[in-house]
Parts: C-alpha cells; sequence; structure tokens
C-alpha cells in the first residue's frame, strides 16, 4: 500500500521579490525561504500579496525584481507548464468535457507516460484521495469536495516536487473543510513534497502547517511555526491575525529595564522594553489571563484592571468571557474548567503576570484590518 | 481600484489583438476599399465635383424616392413595433411549451431562403393570391395589394418582424417581475403599473429593435424590388439600376453614399441612447 | 392578469404567428402544384416541380456552385471568425470593444452600397465571376456572424481551465488544443453554419458579380422570378427549408448529448 519512493520536495528561495501593477505595489520587497518537504501556509487578509506570492512561485506572472529560485535553480523567465510544480486552485478547475480518470491522466500525458504505467498511476494517485472508484464520472456529477479531491489528485500524480494550493478548501463547508484538512496534512506526511498552502483562516492555516508567514500589505510581517507566532508575535499585526488577544493601551514610561504603562487609573508592569521610541502596546492571550473577584486572591507582583463582564460564554471546555474594562477596552478570557463563573454585569478583576504579556510596537494598521 | 490578481489571473499578452489580423485583412479587403471607391468615385465621376450629388437632389424624382424610401421604412418600423411588443410579452409570460412554440414561429422563418421568401409574398398579394382569394371568400371585394406600396410595407414587415421581437424579448427577459408586484402591492392599478414601470425598462429593447429594422429598411432591395411596381421605387433600386444598368458609378456612387450616411447617422444617434437606458434599466432592477 | 386581456393577447400572438409562418405554408403546397403557375391555391398535384430542380442543368448547376462556394466561406470565414473572436475577447477592454464594432459593420451598412463598391474593385482585378470573388464576398459577410456565435462562447469560458493546464504542463498549442476548442465547440460550430447559410443564401452581392458561367441559387431564383411564374422556385424552397431544419434538429441533438458540459 505504501506509496514507490517519490522525488524529495523541492526548496523555495525568494530574494527581494517585488511585483507592482503598474503603479500598485503587490509585493514590496519580500524574502521567503521554504526548506524541501516542509508545509508552509502563506496566511494574510484578502489583498496581502499572499496570492500574489503564489502566483509569482507557480509563473503564472512574472517578478517585477528580485530572485526566485525552486530546487536551486533560478526559473526567472520560465513559463509556467514548464515548472513540473502541482497547483490546486480554489474553484478546482477539473475539465468539465472528460471524465474523472482523464483529467487526472492529462499530465501524464503530456509527459509521454502512456499505457498500463499511466493506467498505474492515475489508480494510485485516485486512491491516495480515495476517489478510486469515480474514475469514469465526469466531474459536474461530483459534489464539491470530490472535485477537489480530484483536483489534488491530478496535481500530485505525476510526483511534481513541490505543490502550491491557492485557498482549495474556501468554497467548502465547514465539517467537509476540517475533514479535508486532514487529508491533505496526511498527503503531505506520506509523499515528502514541499506544500506552499494560501490561506486567510488562520485556524487552518494553524492545524495544516510546519511553518506560516504572515503577509499583510505586500510584506511578510512574520515567519514561524504557529507556536512561535502565537506566543512571540513580532508586530502587533501579526499578534491581532493569529488567535485572540486583548490590546492594552496607554502612556508608557520606561522603569529601568521594564516598561510601566497607565491604563486607564491603573499602572501596568511589563518586562522588557521596546527598542526605539515606538509607542508600545500590551498583547495579552485570553489563556494568560484570569478573571477575578475584585480586590481578591492576589499574587505578587501581578497586574490588575477592572472591568464589568459583558459578555460569559460556556464552552464545555471552559468558560470564555469578555470584559469591558474601565477605559472602554474590551478583555478576552479563557476560564478554564474549575475557575469560578462570573455573570453578565458583574464587576471583575482581569489579572495578569508581567512575564506573560508580550509588548509590542503600536500599528494603525493592525487593527483596520481586522474588523 | 488597484488590479488585485487571484491565482488564476486573466493574463492579458499583448499579442492577442493580432489574433484578429486576417479578419481586418480581409475587411479591409472587401469592404473597406470598396466603401472608399464607392465614395471616391461619387466625388469623381464623370468629374471631380460634387455634380453627382446635385444632381441627385435636384430631381423631384429622386427626392420623392429618397423621401419614400424614409418612410416606407418608417412605416415598416411602426408595424413592427406594434406587432412585435405584444408578442414579445407573451413569450415571457407564456409557459414553457408555449414559449418554445412561440420561439419556433419567429426563427422557422429564417430557414425559408429570402429570395424565396419574397416570391410566396408575390403568391400571397397578387390579385389572384391567397389574401384575395379568402378576402372573396368572405364576401369582401377584392384588394390591390401586389405592386404597391402596403404590399411592400407588409412584405417587409413579415421579413424584419424577427429583428424586433427578438432585441425586445431579450431585455423583457431580464425585468424582474417583483417590480410590478411591488407597483401594485403600493396601490397602482395593473394597467398604471405596466405602462410606467414595465414599459420604460423595456425600451432598450424597444430603441436596440426600432433601430436595426429601421436600418434594414432603408437598405432593402430585392423585396421592394420584386413586391413593388415602378411607383414604388426604393433608393437600393435606383443604385442598382444606375451602376448595373446604365454604368454610372457617380451617380449611383453618390445615392449610395446618401444610404451611407443616413445609417451611419441613425446608428450615433441610437447608441448613447441604448447604453445610457440600458444602466437605468440595470440599477432598477 | 385577467383573462379577457391573456385571450386578447393569445389571439394578436396567433395573428402575428400567422404573419411569420405565412410565406412557409405557401410555398410547401405550391411547390406540389399541378399547373405552371403561381395561383393560389394550387391546382392538381405534381412532382414535376422537383423533377424539374434535380433534373434541369440551370437549376443543379447553381445549385452546385452555390453548396461548393458555402462550404468554403463554412471553413474559411470559421477560421478567420474564431481566430478573430480570440483576439477580441482577450485584447484589453477598449481595443477589443473597438475590434468588435468594426468586425460587425458587414452587418451594418447596406448590402447595395457594398455590392456596387465590390463589383467596380472587382471588374478591375477581374474577379467578377469567380469563386474567389464569390468566397472573398461572402466571407466578408459571415465574418459578424461567426465572431458573434463564438464570442458567446469565449464569454462563458472558465479561462481559469486553461491556467490549470499550462500548471500541468501544457503549452499555448496544447491547451488550445485539448481543453479550450473542445469547449467551445459548440459556439464555432454554430458560426460555421451561419456562415455557410449567408454565403448559400446570398442575393444582393450575387446578382453584381453573378456571370453566365457561375451563378449562384438565389440569382437563379431571382431570375426565375423575374421572368416567368415557375414553381420550381417553391420546391427549391421547400426542399432548402427541411434540409435546413434536419441540420438545425441535428445540431441540437447532437449538442444535448454533449449537454454535461
Amino acid at each position: 500500500m505504501n506509496a514507490p519512493q517519490r522525488s524529495a520536495g523541492a526548496a523555495i528561495e525568494i530574494r527581494k521579490a517585488s511585483k507592482r501593477y503598474g503603479a500598485f505595489t503587490a509585493l514590496n520587497d519580500i524574502d521567503l525561504h521554504i526548506r524541501p518537504g516542509e508545509f508552509m501556509t502563506l496566511l494574510g487578509p484578502s489583498g496581502s500579496g499572499k496570492t500574489t506570492t503564489l502566483n509569482l512561485i507557480a509563473g503564472f506572472t512574472d517578478i517585477s525584481s528580485g530572485t526566485l529560485e525552486i530546487g536551486g535553480k533560478s526559473v526567472t523567465g520560465l513559463p509556467s507548464h514548464k515548472r513540473n510544480i502541482g497547483v490546486v486552485f480554489q474553484h478546482y478547475a477539473l475539465f468539465p468535457h472528460i471524465t474523472v480518470g482523464k483529467n487526472v491522466a492529462y499530465p501524464l500525458a503530456l509527459r509521454g507516460i502512456k499505457g498500463e504505467d499511466r493506467d498505474k498511476r492515475v489508480r494510485r494517485a485516485l486512491d491516495m484521495v480515495k476517489m478510486a472508484d469515480f474514475a469514469h464520472r465526469y466531474p459536474n456529477e461530483l459534489s464539491g469536495g470530490q472535485q477537489q479531491r480530484v483536483a489534488l489528485a491530478r496535481a500530485l500524480v505525476f510526483d511534481p516536487p513541490l505543490l502550491l494550493m491557492d485557498e482549495p478548501l474556501g468554497a467548502l463547508d465547514k465539517k467537509l473543510r476540517e475533514w479535508l484538512q486532514l487529508e491533505i496534512k496526511r498527503i503531505h506526511r506520506e509523499l515528502g513534497t514541499t506544500f506552499v498552502y494560501v490561506t486567510h483562516d488562520q485556524e487552518e492555516a494553524l492545524v495544516l502547517s510546519d511553518r506560516i508567514a504572515v503577509f499583510n500589505g505586500g510584506r511578510i510581517e512574520q515567519i514561524g511555526t504557529g507556536r512561535e507566532l502565537y506566543d512571540n508575535p513580532a508586530t502587533l499585526f501579526v499578534g491581532r491575525f493569529i488567535g485572540e488577544s486583548t490590546v492594552l493601551r496607554g502612556t508608557a514610561e520606561a522603569a529601568g529595564s521594564d516598561t510601566v504603562m497607565t491604563v486607564g487609573d491603573r499602572k501596568v508592569l511589563a518586562h522588557g522594553r521596546l527598542a526605539g521610541d515606538a509607542r508600545p502596546v500590551i498583547l495579552l492571550r485570553p489563556e494568560r489571563v484570569a478573571l477575578k473577584r475584585p480586590g481578591a486572591d492576589a499574587v505578587a507582583g501581578e497586574n490588575r484592571l477592572t472591568g464589568a463582564v459583558a459578555e460569559a460564554i460556556y464552552l464545555g471546555s471552559g468558560s470564555k468571557y469578555e470584559v469591558r474594562l474601565r477605559d472602554g477596552t474590551v478583555a478576552v478570557v479563557r476560564s478554564p474548567l474549575g475557575a469560578p463563573d462570573f455573570s453578565i454585569g458583574e464587576t471583575v478583576d482581569v489579572a495578569f503576570m508581567p512575564a506573560d504579556l508580550t509588548l509590542l510596537p503600536d500599528d494603525a494598521s493592525a487593527d483596520v484590518t481586522l474588523t | 481600484m488597484p488590479d488585485r490578481p487571484a491565482l488564476l489571473t486573466r493574463l492579458r499578452p499583448r499579442g492577442a489583438v493580432w489574433l484578429a489580423a486576417p479578419a481586418v485583412a480581409v475587411l479591409l479587403l472587401v469592404l473597406a476599399y470598396p466603401l472608399a471607391i464607392v465614395v471616391w468615385r461619387s466625388f469623381t465621376d464623370p468629374a471631380l465635383g460634387i455634380d453627382n450629388y446635385v444632381w441627385f437632389f435636384q430631381s423631384a424624382v429622386n427626392r420623392t424616392v429618397l423621401q419614400r424610401t424614409f418612410i416606407v421604412a418608417g412605416w415598416v418600423t411602426l408595424a413592427s413595433l406594434v406587432c412585435a411588443y405584444p408578442y414579445a410579452y407573451a413569450m415571457t409570460i407564456a409557459g414553457r411549451n408555449m414559449r418554445l412554440a412561440l420561439i419556433l414561429c419567429v426563427l422557422v422563418p429564417f430557414w425559408l431562403s429570402g429570395v424565396v421568401r419574397t416570391l410566396a409574398w408575390v403568391i400571397l398579394l397578387q390579385d389572384s393570391g391567397v389574401i384575395n382569394s379568402m378576402l372573396r371568400g368572405l364576401g369582401l371585394s377584392p384588394v390591390k395589394l401586389i405592386r404597391t406600396l402596403p404590399g411592400v410595407v407588409i412584405g417587409m414587415t413579415q421579413v424584419l418582424l424577427p429583428f424586433m421581437i427578438l432585441p425586445i424579448y431579450s431585455v423583457m427577459k431580464g425585468i424582474d417581475t417583483r417590480l410590478l408586484q411591488a407597483a401594485r402591492s403600493l396601490g397602482a392599478k395593473p394597467w398604471r403599473a405596466f405602462l410606467q414601470i414595465y414599459v420604460p425598462l423595456s425600451l432598450p429593447g424597444v430603441y436596440a429593435g426600432v433601430i436595426i429594422v429601421f436600418i434594414l429598411s432603408l437598405g432593402f432591395y430585392i423585396t421592394p424590388a420584386l413586391l413593388g411596381g415602378p411607383r414604388s421605387t426604393m433608393l437600393s433600386s435606383l443604385v442598382q439600376n444606375q451602376v448595373l444598368s446604365l454604368l454610372n458609378w457617380g451617380r449611383g456612387g453618390a445615392m449610395g453614399v446618401v444610404l451611407l450616411v443616413a445609417t451611419f447617422v441613425l446608428l450615433a444617434m441610437a447608441a448613447p441612447l441604448m447604453r445610457q437606458k440600458h444602466s437605468a434599466a440595470r440599477r432598477e432592477a | 392578469m385577467p383573462s379577457f386581456p391573456r385571450v386578447l393577447l393569445g389571439l394578436f400572438c396567433l395573428l402575428v404567428a400567422v404573419l411569420l409562418l405565412a410565406p412557409t405554408l405557401v410555398v410547401i403546397p405550391m411547390s406540389f402544384n399541378g399547373n405552371k403557375s403561381l395561383a393560389f391555391p394550387p391546382d392538381g398535384f405534381s412532382w414535376q416541380w422537383y423533377e424539374n430542380f434535380l433534373t434541369n442543368p440551370d437549376w443543379t448547376t447553381s445549385f452546385t456552385n452555390s453548396l461548393f462556394i458555402a462550404l468554403i466561406v463554412a471553413v474559411v470565414a470559421t477560421a478567420v471568425g474564431t481566430l478573430a473572436a480570440f483576439g477580441v475577447t482577450r485584447a484589453a477592454a477598449r481595443t477589443g470593444g473597438l475590434l468588435r464594432a468594426l468586425l460587425i459593420t458587414p452587418m451594418v451598412v447596406p448590402g447595395v452600397v457594398l455590392a456596387i463598391g465590390i463589383y467596380a474593385v472587382y471588374l478591375d482585378t477581374h474577379l467578377v465571376g469567380t469563386v474567389t470573388g464569390f468566397v472573398l464576398a461572402h466571407t466578408m459577410l459571415a465574418i459578424p456572424f461567426v465572431l458573434i456565435a463564438v464570442q458567446a462562447s469565449l464569454e462563458v469560458f472558465d479561462r481559469r481551465l486553461e491556467t490549470a493546464a499550462g500548471s500541468l504542463g501544457a503549452n499555448r498549442l496544447t491547451v488550445f488544443r485539448t481543453v479550450t476548442l473542445p469547449l467551445i465547440l459548440p459556439g464555432v460550430l454554430s458560426g460555421a453554419l451561419f456562415a455557410f447559410i449567408t454565403s448559400f443564401d446570398e442575393i444582393i452581392v450575387a446578382l453584381f458579380i453573378t456571370s453566365p458561367y457561375l451563378k449562384t441559387l438565389p440569382v437563379q431564383i431571382y431570375t426565375s422570378i423575374t421572368r416567368d411564374a415557375d414553381p420550381t422556385v417553391a420546391a427549391v424552397g421547400t426542399l432548402l427549408f427541411f434540409a435546413t431544419s434536419l441540420i438545425i434538429i441535428a445540431g441540437l441533438l447532437f449538442g444535448m448529448r454533449r449537454g454535461r458540459t
């Protein structure tokens, strides 16, 4: 049942790449190094440049400046049909006038692979996506999820060293999407091909990827594993885009090697200081914050801000609260199972340790994109 | 808004336009060049100048023919519109099978060769023809239709009717019937709703049909020649006569240019009319 | 809508339908006329006019001429028109619109003006009464029809399929052959049919550029009508009518079988 030896995944090296359309710059001087066999997700809101980057790698559009190497060789000027890359598109792009089997066989026929060898490889590809019984059907007889699986088989049947996927699950419903995410992960593990995946859904990125590159406004803000991006976001945009967070703003002063920020009427201590003179904000992850009765259960060194519960949601695995603080900021808090319950309207203290927060330079664009 | 590409951007290689080159070449050879010759000769045959045009407009006979051509075109357009509008409307409210039948009736005439169709009208209109036989059968006196202007109008209307029906139908198809329901719910009587809401929205199709039929009528040639007599000559017959029988390219060309200019003037007038109204309909619908 | 206006509408449509169908309803019976006259209703029943069409050299030659020319025009106009449709659809918006308007002009210019111009040119270039002359003129007239038909197919064609084929390794020509062409075939074929019919039926230009050695069927019909009352014309019309209907029905059935696309 195991697939025979496949070509190892290709590495991708993008250096100082820019893409301009007339006066509009879609990509601004980006650097991206994708390791062989890695599952890299390009994550960001619409118009952030992630799809443009995929277009460049695929050869659907030309780079304006910078270099692009795939598998150690420069591909600038190389047309897409010579790059030997598999591409899966958001709306499947299956050829409607031929059967599923012929669709999957198409790239093999182009490469001169015929007869029994071809049939065997088509069958293997369809088996991999669990669509072997549909070889004689036509694409319009299949559901969206089935078509996407066939598209995946077609893109992989010729053993490309690189697979590109452009929001392939965007048109499918939630349960199907979740199931297919796991299938894609499984196939990636089996094949060892380099996967580059584009999405705007940060949860999807966290499920699938080895590493994630976060795009914003034509630039890459941070590249790292999901854990790195979540625990140590490099910019406010990344902190806000990945997972949930609370952002505290106020006037800040240095205090030795720490920072003290006045939020509303309270002072908050944060470990560390920002380099340069950027105005700092404090980013808090919901799991690092606890809700306590005002003044009760004090712990040495902890920060406390008072507010009123605006929203209380029971999640089974715990509870999630939204607390409106005195200065108007809404804090998002996740309480584990067993923690005390609070009801809407109750006055509470939001408590967190100085080491459990992240100091980041303020960035006006970070909040706008998330509405 | 700048061009934000999806993965599958429409690649627009600049070379694509050149695929149309062979077609343009054919048109240059067999359309542009001949038309240029016609215009040229109208101003240079037999001598350089506007003599041919002067001759054309000075002759009372010619002026009558010109007038008649436009009047006939007007009558044909009006008759087509009157027949086409209710027919097109019926096509939109008909059930599936009835609509198919109605569409078939519009398309079937095209399957009969144009020349043969005119012969059919000769048969229908002649003194011993179908219409007169029916009239006689009903006890009415026979009407002289062959070689008369009304006969020509009837024949031309039948040929051009589909060109009026199809544009009107295609616009009517797109009108949201819920608009009429909304109007009625607001208190408008059915007829008022129809006149004030439906008709204005159908106008782009009406304009298109009117322009097409009028322009085609101006250039019509075979049907008036066969159905009409000497007293219903149209401009295109005069052109043919000058060139084919009299070999007078100057005069024939001048009349041709008059026809051409009339056509393009009408088109120029119609184009903005259809575009403006069309977008209004889209916005409202 | 209350039923009285509906009944009225129905009656009106019936009258219009009769008007539309009247020529067809008259020509078919006339083709079986027992006498050599065009009086209606026809007297007697005879196949002689069909026989005349199939045996009289005037008719058979003009028929084969028209067929031959129309076939060539169908091929040439479809090729040229399909290329043009690609050029128009895939050019920048304004250029494409301009080009399309230009290529539609044959439909808009009055036929007789075109005819005298072409006649003048052909007299100088000795193309009067030649197959080349006919093919050139008819191709020009047919291009708008092919353009409109193919463009209609092209506009609903999903270009992402071409990009996908490219990503799988197909070069431009292969993409056209294996993906684009099969999917726009209905438009191309209906364009070819329109081109054929346009040429086969063309009378206005034909009347000018015809010669005693090369007559097309419409010219022959026209001469027959103006010369004498010969029901053979009705027989020809009827035959052509049924031939066209058969082709169109066959085309529709073929289209339905491929309907999965």
